[in-house]
């Protein structure tokens, strides 16, 4: 190669300039380069690999630091409030007790056995930081390691992405992988510092076991497909959404196979990865024998089947090397497999065996399924369908880099990439179907866009380097009169094709910079906001924090005796829980439909029903949500047609149209009188009336619905007013015992 | 029709028999191996069909040491088998290292998971 000559030249001529250096100390320091260091190109190329991986690795864990450093460093959100309390109790009462933990403080009176309902794996990787920071006496508080596992792990998938890409296609698109995947959107907004969830490791082990098993079935070895097994193992213990591991491996699998692409590689790495995958997966007490029983993981069993008979049978062809007997064996052979296949598969779905897919993952299949007949799932807003400006928000160029690196992937066909294709392609469905999913497709969707960069910027920077190659085989060769000829035209083309790749690259630069630009800016905009605080600008632009959420927690933790239960929506019971520390009738894991219809019917209905069903749940405080005075608009006022459609569709004496004018959701004087009295609605607007909320508009105007509400006397028999919030954002009352008769 | 098939059944068998004959030593005892192993699996079945499924943890942990160090010695006997064009680079006694050590994991999980 040109440059090694270079090298050893300036080599020699070094030897005498560092001579002259000696004589001359203050030049050393201004002719520092890549060269005085004495490099070979394979070393230079390293340098440059690490540097930019560890560049990478730490820009990933910065980009995610928005909110600690604007507010502080807190949970954000619902369901990290859970992780962070069953996290504390695992390092409080150690790894026996949280697996057999059974929580009598949420789900009154039912209780919840949460060691075996939940995924232990995040608790477990933050706790096992914890004590690894302790052991090495760095004395940090439990929710601070909290908070900073999600940028932490984010970091660990850049390196994952790095080598993955590594394997589907080279260094450069795994470098640009790893530099994409660090500050996507569709990936931050899951895993930003505070954002205590599933999702920021289960992202990680989702890419590290895709990983390791493409990585096996390129290699063959059982190493490989173990570590793959393990890969998944943490992925399970992680995250429900390693169904889409469990069914887009067999789906690989049956691509292969059809596509007559299989090899014994694939079966030493599929059925190893499957067999001690399951087994491992089965020791999560929450998973528990899925694997064998349910339908979403009858595919993998299926193609575990299939692969015994397809391999069984290729090893008879290729001993006997007769045609003709193969043929009879592969007949008998076949039909009794699918024989037995069927019947197996009959019995099992029609006897209710094989459980057919749950709700939560019919609705993927059948988007349509969750709105008709279960509203719980239809009711959170991030499993709604995804509007394309999500889209274009969470991914920006990725969206259109996306095409020309499958373009690519199917010019160079390998195992590797059409797994990545495969990938890709079901994941970006699944993310159609629901904005939650936009998480999981992400990976994809930079490593496929890093194809197309890489491989472009490749093309384009070797159109530009031919140009210095010209002139030296021109002089040095003493080639034919046709291929100085050809090099003639080469010469002639050359400044058209050096400018067209001159002008592309920066093109692309452009393109990759701006994408930088509008990714800092949408984690800063939109995915940083804690959701528990929230920030508003005053009429003079300075910042307003409404710290309403934790200022009422606080009161009911220390104001309310410790066996006080409380009753709110099912939004706020991990938090209340978590910071309140108080006993609570439904929480976030919406595990029980009928408790919580049960609550909803409460809060929908007059206050003398709402009343016994109150006292006969044991509550005594009841805690809404109101966003009248601030204008804020999650309040439960806006939730409330959710309560009713869940609490009617248990009982069917809360009917909807009882609640609607016209078809229409309103709370001013127009709205139906069943709205105007229910509990919902007094307990929102008591001594609403009598407040100005905006100059110029009459009393008891709500600024979230932009109307004067219609009941603004409002009168409790039995509840009485406990706290109301300096915002008015959070309101509590206490149940009054009944009084005496006399 | 009848007779025909027969005739067909036995030149199968035969020529079976005689192909597989030629098999060395070392991949017939892996298959024997592998022949113990699903057949343990079976009878464990037929157990199960028998007296009920009622610590289903420890039936499935039955079945499945079974099928799967059946799984691995079949992978195992792939990658020891000279006529394999995809391993000829690995070195036998690596292939029965890894052998060893996914035995060593699936053993101890089921160990934790016989209940």
């Amino acid at each position: 190669m040109g440059g090694k000559q270079d090298q050893t030249a300036n080599g020699s001529s070094k030897s005498e300039s560092m001579g002259a250096k000696k004589a001359s100390p203050d030049l050393l320091n201004s002719s520092f380069s890549f060269k005085s260091l004495k490099l070979k190109t394979k070393q230079q190329e390293l340098l440059l690999r690490v540097s930019i991986l560890g560049l990478v690795y730490v820009l990933a864990f910065i980009a995610r630091l928005f909110s600690v450093l604007r507010y502080e460093s807190m949970i954000h959100e619902f369901d990290p409030y859970f992780n962070y309390r069953t996290t504390l109790f695992l390092t409080e009462k150690g790894f026996y007790e949280f697996w057999n933990w059974f929580d009598s403080e949420s789900w009154y009176p039912l209780g919840r056995i949460i060691g075996g309902t939940l995924y232990p794996g995040l608790m477990v990787t933050a706790a096992l930081i914890y004590w690894t920071l302790r052991f090495l006496r760095f004395f940090v508080h439990i929710r601070e390691v909290c908070v900073l596992t999600a940028p932490f792990f984010a970091s660990n998938t850049t390196i994952v992405a790095y080598f993955f890409g590594k394997e589907i296609w080279d260094t450069g698109a795994g470098l640009v992988a790893a530099a994409l995947i660090a500050i996507c959107p569709g990936y931050i907004s899951r895993s930003v510092a505070g954002s205590y969830d599933n999702e920021a490791v289960a992202i990680f082990a989702l890419l590290l076991t895709f990983y390791l098993f493409v990585k096996a079935v390129k290699t063959g070895s059982l190493s490989w497909a173990l570590g793959s097994a393990f890969g998944y193992f943490y992925m399970v213990s992680a995250w429900g959404g390693y169904v889409f591991i469990i069914n887009l491996v067999p789906l690989y699998v049956l691509v292969l196979l059809i596509t007559g692409r299989y090899s014994m590689r694939l079966y030493v790495a599929y059925n190893c990865m499957y067999i001690l995958g399951m087994l491992l997966a089965m020791q999560i007490r929450f998973v528990g024998f899925q694997h064998v029983q349910s339908g979403e993981h009858m595919g993998a069993m299926g193609v575990f089947l299939l692969m015994q008979v397809f391999y069984f049978l290729d090893w008879v062809k290729y001993q006997l090397n007769d045609t003709k007997l193969f043929q009879t064996f592969l007949r008998i052979t076949v039909t009794s497999a699918i024989l037995v296949g069927g019947i197996a598969l009959g019995v099992g779905t029609a006897s209710g065996y094989i459980s057919p897919w749950t709700g939560r993952f019919y609705s993927l299949l059948d988007p349509t399924y969750a709105k008709d007949h279960i509203p719980i799932i239809a009711s959170v807003s991030e499993h709604q369908p995804t509007a394309w400006s999500s889209f274009m928000f969470d991914y920006h160029i990725l969206l259109f880099l996306f095409p020309a690196g499958l373009y690519f992937c199917f010019k160079r066909l390998s195992d590797a990439t059409i797994f990545i294709v495969m990938y890709g392609l079901t994941s970006l469905y699944f993310a159609g179907v629901m904005v939650r999913l936009i998480l999981v497709a992400t990976p994809a969707v930079c490593l496929i866009s890093a194809i197309a960069v890489s491989a472009t910027v490749k093309n384009l920077t070797s159109l530009l380097r031919t140009k210095q190659k010209v002139p030296q085989t021109g002089s040095t060769k003493g080639v034919g009169s046709s291929k100085s000829s050809s090099k003639v035209t080469l010469d002639q083309s050359q400044p058209f094709q050096k400018n067209g790749a001159i002008a592309l690259l920066v093109g692309v630069f452009y393109l990759l910079s701006r994408y930088a630009i509008h990714c800092t800016w949408v984690t800063s905009e939109a995915y940083s906001s804690p959701s528990i605080v929230l920030a508003a600008r005053g009429a003079h632009g300075n910042r307003i924090i409404f710290d309403d959420y934790r200022e009422a927690y606080y009161w009911l933790r220390q104001n309310t005796p410790t066996d006080a239960k409380v009753m709110s929506w099912w939004d706020y019971g991990y938090q209340i829980t978590a910071m309140g520390n108080r006993t609570v009738i439904v929480d976030n894991n919406t595990w029980n439909n009928t408790h919580i219809a049960t609550v909803g019917r409460a809060m929908s209905s007059y206050e003398d029903e709402a009343y016994d069903i109150m006292r006969s749940l044991d509550v005594n405080y009841v805690l809404v949500v109101f966003g009248g005075v601030t204008g804020y608009s999650s309040d439960d006022i806006n939730k409330f047609l959710w309560m009713v459609r869940i609490g009617g569709g248990v009982y069917p004496v809360i009917k909807e149209p009882d609640y609607l004018v016209n078809g229409e959701f309103r709370v001013d004087k127009g709205a139906s009188p069943k709205m105007l009295n229910c509990l919902m609605y007094k307990l929102c607007y008591y001594r609403f009336g009598e407040l100005v909320t905006e100059y110029g508009k009459p009393t008891g105007y709500d600024r979230a619905r932009g109307v004067e509400i219609g009941n603004k006397d409002i009168k409790l028999e039995h509840l009485e007013e406990a706290y109301t919030t300096s915002n008015w954002i959070v309101r509590i009352y206490r149940v009054k015992p009944p009084t005496n008769r006399l | 029709m009848v007779k025909s098939t027969s005739k067909d059944a036995q030149d199968l068998f035969r020529s079976l028999h005689s192909a597989y004959s030629a098999t060395p030593t070392n991949l017939k005892i892996i298959d024997m191996y592998v022949v113990f192993a699903v057949f343990t699996a079976l009878i464990q079945v037929a157990y199960m069909a028998l007296v009920g499924s009622f610590p289903f943890n420890s039936f499935l942990s039955g079945v499945l040491s079974c099928v799967g160090t059946a799984v691995l010695a079949v992978c195992l006997r792939i990658q020891v088998n000279k006529e394999n064009k995809e391993f000829k680079d690995l070195a036998p006694e690596l292939a029965f290292a890894d052998f060893v050590l996914c035995n060593l994991v699936l053993h101890l999980v089921i160990i934790n998971f016989l209940g």
